[in-house]
């Protein structure tokens, strides 16, 4: 089977975040860059699907040169090899969406997996604008998922229980938590991750459709009032809560 | 002729979902600042409060029938959304960013190379041209994006954008055609409902609970709370990584990122993910042991003390203020 993952350099979730000078990225300085964790399982479910069916698990991402980092981290957990779609510039979803599917056109994938939205920008978009790209199928926000030949069924989270979809390959996967733990990479394989191919190409000359005017920080909440420090202060709060904020 | 806005309402089990309302009111109230005419459009069997619509101020709705579309099924939907969209001269496509939302809206908007911009909470509509606002690393920081292309999707936060009725609506026009062998490619087979319990991402009040409630048995105190308050249960990262919550229940950065009116955080120091995830709340309420917990930066409304006495006391309480 040809399965194919898309990782993402994304600041570790404990940032705090600062806007940058342009007022159009955010501060780049002491922050920790990681493999988006949705993508984590992603590389889980990809090489699980190998063990089983057999063929490659190749990891595709879309960035300059320190997603490098991220595509070694899913080859020390057992990816084959990797590809940097390099580019330097702010893609927004239908870039990257259009720069995977042009690279992955080519290699033809049954089955590709990425994490159900990247914790950066939050669009959760690109694996359903990558299978129009591709005119393949598409399940997002996967938490159990089972391959029966062609067939695909796959359980995907929505408010208040799951939905039971059916499909077929080829398909993109977005992947949520709870569908696997993800495997730490061992010694051995950040060791052979090493000597791993990472193939390195230019993002061609997309547009984006959608344009950053400025990004800002959420106006700061002033800190309430402490009621109390018992249940003494309980009649007090559902006062509040009843009468001030009339929420209740 | 003016441009369409297109409200893309979303059914369950033959049913308009509250969403459905916010999306409407939206659409209807950009039609008027931006002089585009609103329609709805809505996919299923038979829909049991169609007649709703109106009351919220679209009067047009475009009703495509077919018993096997009452689940949804993401090829089906795109198809039958990209060919009624493409012949009409349409500049606005509005759904809910709902797990149904956010999987339709990209699909229609690759094949008719229309910009995306997901899960918004504020349109500034004083500069040139719109400004969407929307919520980045998790609430962490918000983006202020405009279109570039002719044809713009925009998904609307559930809970942001009220649906609000209007007086003397007019008459409520349905245009329903029946689709013949809708493409079910990709299609939902049954829907596994959790037992009875309410949503996180669909609530007007949230108890959530953390580490301090020391373990999963004790979560029945905030489980008793919320019955009383008719709110869903959310758990932090913490209680989630112990097994003692489904990840569901999760409100935080790798979890769901919530607005309710009102958010009650029973020992949850706060982490700067789980922060990040519900500050947006209207109301917050903290009630944790610890005086120095950040989850005090951000409540509107603390009590710093032991949650094992508090919780039954507030859920005691509350019955008294709703009876």
């Amino acid at each position: 089977m040809k399965i194919a993952v898309c990782v993402s350099h994304v600041p570790d979730t404990a940032t705090k975040i600062k806007i940058g000078a342009d007022e159009k990225m955010i501060d780049p300085a002491g922050v920790v860059y990681i493999i988006n964790p949705y993508d984590e399982f992603a590389v889980e479910e990809s090489l699980k699907t190998k063990e089983k069916f057999g063929g490659e698990v190749i990891a595709v991402s879309v960035g300059n040169d320190n997603s490098k980092e991220t595509i070694r981290k899913s080859l020390a957990m057992g990816v084959d090899r990797g590809i940097l779609l390099k580019c330097d510039r702010a893609l927004d979803s239908y870039g990257i969406a259009k720069a995977l599917s042009e690279e992955l056109k080519n290699y033809v994938p049954d089955i590709i997996f990425m994490g159900k939205q990247s914790v950066d920008y939050d669009d959760a978009i690109v694996g359903q604008l990558t299978s129009e790209m591709l005119g393949i199928s598409c399940i997002t926000n996967v938490i159990e998922l089972k391959i029966d030949g062609q067939k695909i069924t796959a359980e995907r989270e929505i408010e208040g229980g799951k939905e039971v979809v059916e499909s077929e390959l080829p398909i993109i996967i977005t992947t949520q938590k709870g569908l696997n733990e993800p495997r730490y990479a061992s010694l051995k394989g950040i060791m052979a991750a090493k000597k791993k191919e990472i193939a390195e190409k230019q993002v061609g000359d997309f547009s984006n459709l959608t344009e950053v005017l400025k990004i800002k920080k959420p106006a700061e909440k002033q800190p309430g009032r402490i009621v109390g420090t018992d249940a003494s202060a309980v009649p007090e709060l559902v006062r509040l809560l009843h009468e001030e904020a009339k929420v209740i | 002729m003016p441009k369409y806005i297109i409200a893309i309402l979303e059914q369950r089990e033959n049913k308009l979902k509250k969403i459905s309302f916010e999306v409407i009111s939206f659409s209807k109230s950009l039609s008027e600042k931006l002089g585009l005419e609103a329609a709805a459009i809505v996919i299923g069997d038979e829909i049991d409060n169609i007649s709703e619509i109106n009351n919220y101020g679209i009067s047009k709705v475009f009703h495509f029938k077919n018993k096997l579309l009452s689940n949804y099924s993401v090829s089906a939907y795109s198809d039958i959304i990209t060919e009624f969209v493409k012949q009409l001269d349409v500049e606005y496509l509005v759904l809910g960013d709902t797990s149904l939302g956010k999987d339709l809206a990209p699909r229609i908007a690759a094949r008719i190379k229309a910009g995306c911009v997901m899960d918004i909470v504020n349109i500034n509509l004083s500069e040139e041209t719109p400004i969407f606002t929307r919520p980045i690393y998790a609430g962490k920081a918000l983006v202020d994006m405009k279109f570039n292309s002719d044809i713009k999707v925009v998904t609307i936060r559930p809970n942001v954008f009220k649906g609000q009725k209007i007086d003397n609506p007019n008459t409520l026009n349905i245009d329903s055609k029946e689709i013949q062998n809708p493409n079910l490619k990709t299609r939902v087979i049954e829907i596994k409902k959790a037992e009875g319990k309410l949503d996180v991402a669909e609530a007007d009040i949230i108890v959530s609970g953390g580490r301090g409630l020391k373990g999963p048995e004790n979560f029945s105190l905030v489980e008793n709370l919320a019955d009383v308050l008719g709110a869903a249960v959310g758990a932090s990262r913490a209680a989630v990584d112990a097994g003692w919550r489904s990840h569901r229940d999760q409100v935080g950065q790798t979890g769901k990122t919530v607005s309710p009116s009102l958010y009650i955080a029973c020992g949850i120091s706060g982490a700067i993910q789980h922060l990040a995830g519900m500050s947006s709340s209207k109301y917050i309420v903290a009630i944790n042991k610890d005086k120095d917990a950040p989850i005090f930066s951000i409540a509107d409304y603390g009590i710093v003390g032991d949650l094992f006495e508090i919780l039954p006391a507030l859920t005691e309480e509350i019955k008294k203020i709703n009876s």
